[in-house]
């Protein structure tokens, strides 16, 4: 009973930790899916969100909810401010440049936060938390509450995606930019809204991850950020479903690697994987190869 | 005939000036810090190019492999013969550093036969993520805190003698049949594959000896700095390494001179921002793909650093001989 | 006689779709074939099962007798099939020169080895290979550009040096996938002349797709169509022109091929 009871309990955080990766790796395929770059700058845009609520909370107390729709506004605008000063004048280069560029911003970010706090900060509790004890098993409302919120943005996000006119935009984009604007939308427009949803939903998971892990430093758009990039390349980037599968079995294997290895052994676990997989499923689990035309 | 005697003269005496130069007292300890520095990135630069700039691919990860080369040969000189005397010792580990460093750059070569572009890259950064934390958790390597009480073998004459071997065996290679084969695949590998280039080996050749003289970079860093530990090497450094390639010029062997000359010495001017240093090199690098994405000397390079044959006039024709 | 080239049940299916259905021909030495068909007819895709670029789903193509479907594009371009593309794939950053210079590579010798030492036998090899390329390009009137930026060539150049680049890997079947695209009718007859000369020069069996409708009739002896990935026809150019089912598969049940 007690090893099940574990189990459960290292299931719990591994749903945690899983839904906050979907919600970061979400934003990596979407921007993958419209423009087949690699958005390198996006786990900084995560580590952003957890600072941004720092900042916000140490001047305006705010509650929980309002907190995060700042948060979640302003690595919006973050996102697209990037999109529209570094990534579209590359839209015509080379694929490498942009991605050396996205590698760049991504490093500035991270330097410039490193710059303002060398050192890694604690994240302000914005709730009151109680924790729910059942059968041996301990809960707390703020797993609930990540989890909850995680799952609500991915099922926004999916809606957003297949019912509206914004999403059918979107998709088309990723098989052919050309023709989009035909059908009467402008592809720009498309571009920046996609960078803005995946940003927002990026900073959504820094304000939660701060939540839920509360010292973050600005390293963390490499540490976790890039994780959540290894899950979604593993789903199979640019597919939005893998990236959600890919989330949570990473999520899953972290979790494992911590019960049964030292802690320092995590990113070598989940680059492994990473490697292992594209071995034998180059485009990932799920994806597919991109069809080139000689 | 007298032409053919020149370079390796040059060179020699290059050799000599490296030497004596300490011992006159002219170049101070900074200054010799600053060369010896300058020699090292000029390596690494050099051999990224190879497959940054000739062969046009993405690899993040050449830190990866110059932490093998700076693991493997400072565990040669600090665990297995101490006290063994530099002439004899030093050579050897640079060579092993640069093997162990090039035995690596195979699997990752027998990767790209498959994978091209951003799966690349991922996998390269995947192969230095790899790297940076299996050292932090080998016991045998110092773990976190790395290694200790490297001795300081590392003089201005080693480092110009490895950076002139490492020029010498890229541009040999570039100038070959593997050279031309690694910058067809650049240009379009379909054609090239067409054409009758055996892309395999092309990419094989340029993985290793990417990676080799990367790890013979690593070796000499090691030798100098006489303390590594893994986060020596992290993506900063793979990011320092790229500014030098697309800076200097892409595919340029002068351009990976020039690139290393100005990172080596923007590093020293920069010392006094502290932390705020980090922020200029990649911004350098946002900056040049904005604007100059094959860097100063990108394709091209001067005429005495081409072998005889290749040294092209144009657009006059050569007055026949 | 054994056949230069044999196509045997020859099909290639991209998802649902087939490419190339069933086909077979056979291509004898000093053959001047023409591949005619409407656009997406698999033509291309034929070029690319040939040199190896796509593996067929099914059926064999066998070279001087022996099967090459299933070998990688530089061992079929090292037995001596060389093709240009329909959309010019030079190596553009390159010089022309170089662009030639590739193609030769695959008959110089020496060892990654060798290369890295730069070994006496090596800069003779180079020697040899810079010489042989450069006269080629004198013989295609591409010498004076030789250290040019191939991307900088104008259109009909870069048209030449494809095939230029093609020949010097002193093939025996030779595939052009529309030459003439682009060209007006008078520059395209000039091509004409000039395939009769490079077969004749390079003693070739050669293999061209086209739209050129004047420069195929009058090139080639004899001429396939393809149409939706099927071989509807083939014969003498005579025999073609008054194909119906040619006829219609191009302008519909009128009219006649232009």
């Amino acid at each position: 009973m007690g090893s099940f009871n574990y189990f459960c309990q290292q299931a719990i955080n591994a749903l945690q930790l899983g839904s906050i990766y979907a919600l970061i790796a979400l934003g990596y395929s979407m921007v993958y899916g419209v423009l087949s770059m690699i958005n390198f700058a996006h786990g900084d845009v995560f580590m952003l969100g957890a600072f941004f609520c720092l900042l916000l909370v140490a001047l305006v107390p705010v509650p929980f909810w309002l907190a995060l729709i700042i948060v979640m506004g302003s690595t919006a605008l973050l996102g697209t401010l990037i999109e529209r000063f570094a990534y579209r004048p590359l839209r015509k280069a080379p694929r490498v440049s942009a991605i050396i560029t996205a590698l760049g911003c991504g490093l500035v970010i991270q330097n410039v936060t490193l710059g303002f706090s060398p050192y890694a900060r604690r994240m302000p509790s914005l709730l009151d938390i109680t924790t729910y004890q059942f059968g041996g098993l301990s809960i707390s409302t703020l797993q609930i509450l990540i989890i909850g919120i995680s799952l609500s943005l991915m099922v926004l996000l999916d809606y957003l995606i297949r019912r509206t006119p914004f999403g059918m935009a979107m998709r088309a984009i990723s098989f052919d930019r050309a023709t989009v604007p035909l059908l009467g939308v402008p592809a720009n427009t498309v571009i920046t809204i996609t960078f803005a949803v995946g940003a927002a939903l990026g900073g959504a998971a820094g304000l939660l991850y701060g939540l839920a892990y509360p010292v973050i430093s600005p390293t963390m758009g490499i540490a976790v950020g890039w994780k959540a990039f290894v899950a979604a390349v593993i789903g199979g980037i640019g597919n939005m479903r893998g990236a959600v599968l890919g989330a949570f079995l990473l999520g899953g294997v972290e979790v494992i690697t911590v019960t049964l290895l030292p802690s320092t052994y995590r990113d070598l676990v989940v680059y492994s994987l990473l490697l292992v997989i594209l071995v034998f499923k180059p485009y990932g689990l799920l994806g597919k190869p991109p069809l080139q035309k000689v | 005939m007298k032409n053919r005697l020149l370079t390796p003269a040059l060179l020699l005496a290059g050799l000599a000036i490296s030497a004596i130069l300490p011992a006159t007292g002219l170049v101070n300890d900074y200054l010799q810090f600053v060369l010896v520095s300058l020699a090292i990135n000029a390596i690494l630069c050099v051999s990224l190019n190879l497959v940054n700039g000739w062969m046009g691919e993405f690899s993040v990860g050449h830190a990866g492999f110059m932490a093998l080369g700076a693991y493997a040969s400072a565990l040669l000189t600090v665990r297995l013969f101490p006290g063994a005397p530099s002439w004899l010792i030093f050579p050897l580990a640079i060579v092993t550093g640069g093997s162990v460093a090039g035995l690596a750059g195979l699997p990752v070569g027998f990767l790209s036969f498959k994978t091209r572009g951003d799966y690349l890259a991922i996998i390269t950064l995947a192969f230095l993520m790899i790297v940076k934390s299996g050292l932090e958790n080998i016991p045998f390597t110092g773990g976190p805190r790395g290694l200790l009480g490297i001795p300081h073998f590392t003089n201005l004459p080693w480092a110009y003698f490895c950076c002139v071997v490492a020029f010498w065996g890229v541009r040999n290679l570039v100038y070959s049949k593997f050279g031309r084969g690694i910058s067809a695949i650049r240009e379009d590998e379909v054609a090239a594959e067409s054409m009758g280039v055996d892309t395999r080996s092309a990419k094989l050749a340029a993985f290793v000896t990417s990676a080799f003289f990367a790890g013979v970079a690593g070796a000499l860093f090691a030798h100098q700095l006489q303390f590594i530990n893994p986060s020596s090497f992290d993506i900063l450094k793979s990011t320092e390494m790229l500014v030098m390639v697309y800076l200097g010029g892409v595919a340029s062997l002068g351009g990976s001179l020039l690139g290393a000359g100005v990172v080596t010495v923007l590093t020293q001017i920069l010392q006094p921002l502290g932390t705020w240093r980090m922020v200029v090199l990649p911004l350098m690098l946002v900056l040049l793909m904005l604007f100059r994405p094959s860097g100063i000397m990108g394709y091209s390079d001067w005429s005495w650093l081409k072998p005889r044959g290749e040294r092209n006039p144009k657009p006059k024709p050569e007055p026949k001989q | 006689m054994t056949p230069l080239l044999e196509i045997r049940n020859l099909t290639r299916e991209f998802g649902g779709l087939r490419a190339i259905a069933d086909l077979g021909m056979m291509v004898h030495d000093s053959d001047l074939m023409g591949i005619i068909g409407p656009n997406g007819a698999g033509k291309t895709t034929f070029f690319n099962l040939l040199s190896g670029i796509y593996r067929p789903s099914s059926g064999e193509i066998l070279f001087r007798g022996n099967r090459i479907d299933r070998l990688r594009p530089s061992e079929i371009a090292r037995l001596g099939i060389a093709r240009t593309f329909q959309n010019i794939r030079l190596f553009r950053e390159l010089s022309v020169l170089e662009n030639v210079r590739i193609a030769y590579d695959s008959h110089l010798k020496y060892s990654p080895m060798a290369a890295l030492f730069h070994s006496t036998g090596l800069r003779q090899a180079e020697q040899g290979s810079t010489r042989a390329a450069q006269e080629l390009l004198d013989l295609f009137e591409l010498g004076s550009l030789a250290h040019e930026r191939a991307g900088d060539l104008p259109y009909g150049s870069q048209r030449r040096l494809e095939i230029a680049r093609a020949l010097a890997l002193r093939p025996s079947l030779l595939l052009l996938d529309e030459p003439a695209a682009g060209m007006n009718p008078s520059e395209a007859m000039k091509l004409l002349d000039f395939l009769r000369w490079v077969q004749k020069k390079f003693t070739l069996t050669i293999i061209i797709i086209e739209h050129h409708m004047q420069l195929v009739m009058g090139l080639c002896t004899r001429i396939e169509v393809l149409d939706f990935g099927v071989r509807i026809a083939g014969g003498s150019p005579t025999e073609i022109q008054n194909n119906p089912r040619v006829i219609e598969a191009y302008l519909g049940a009128e009219g006649e091929i232009p």
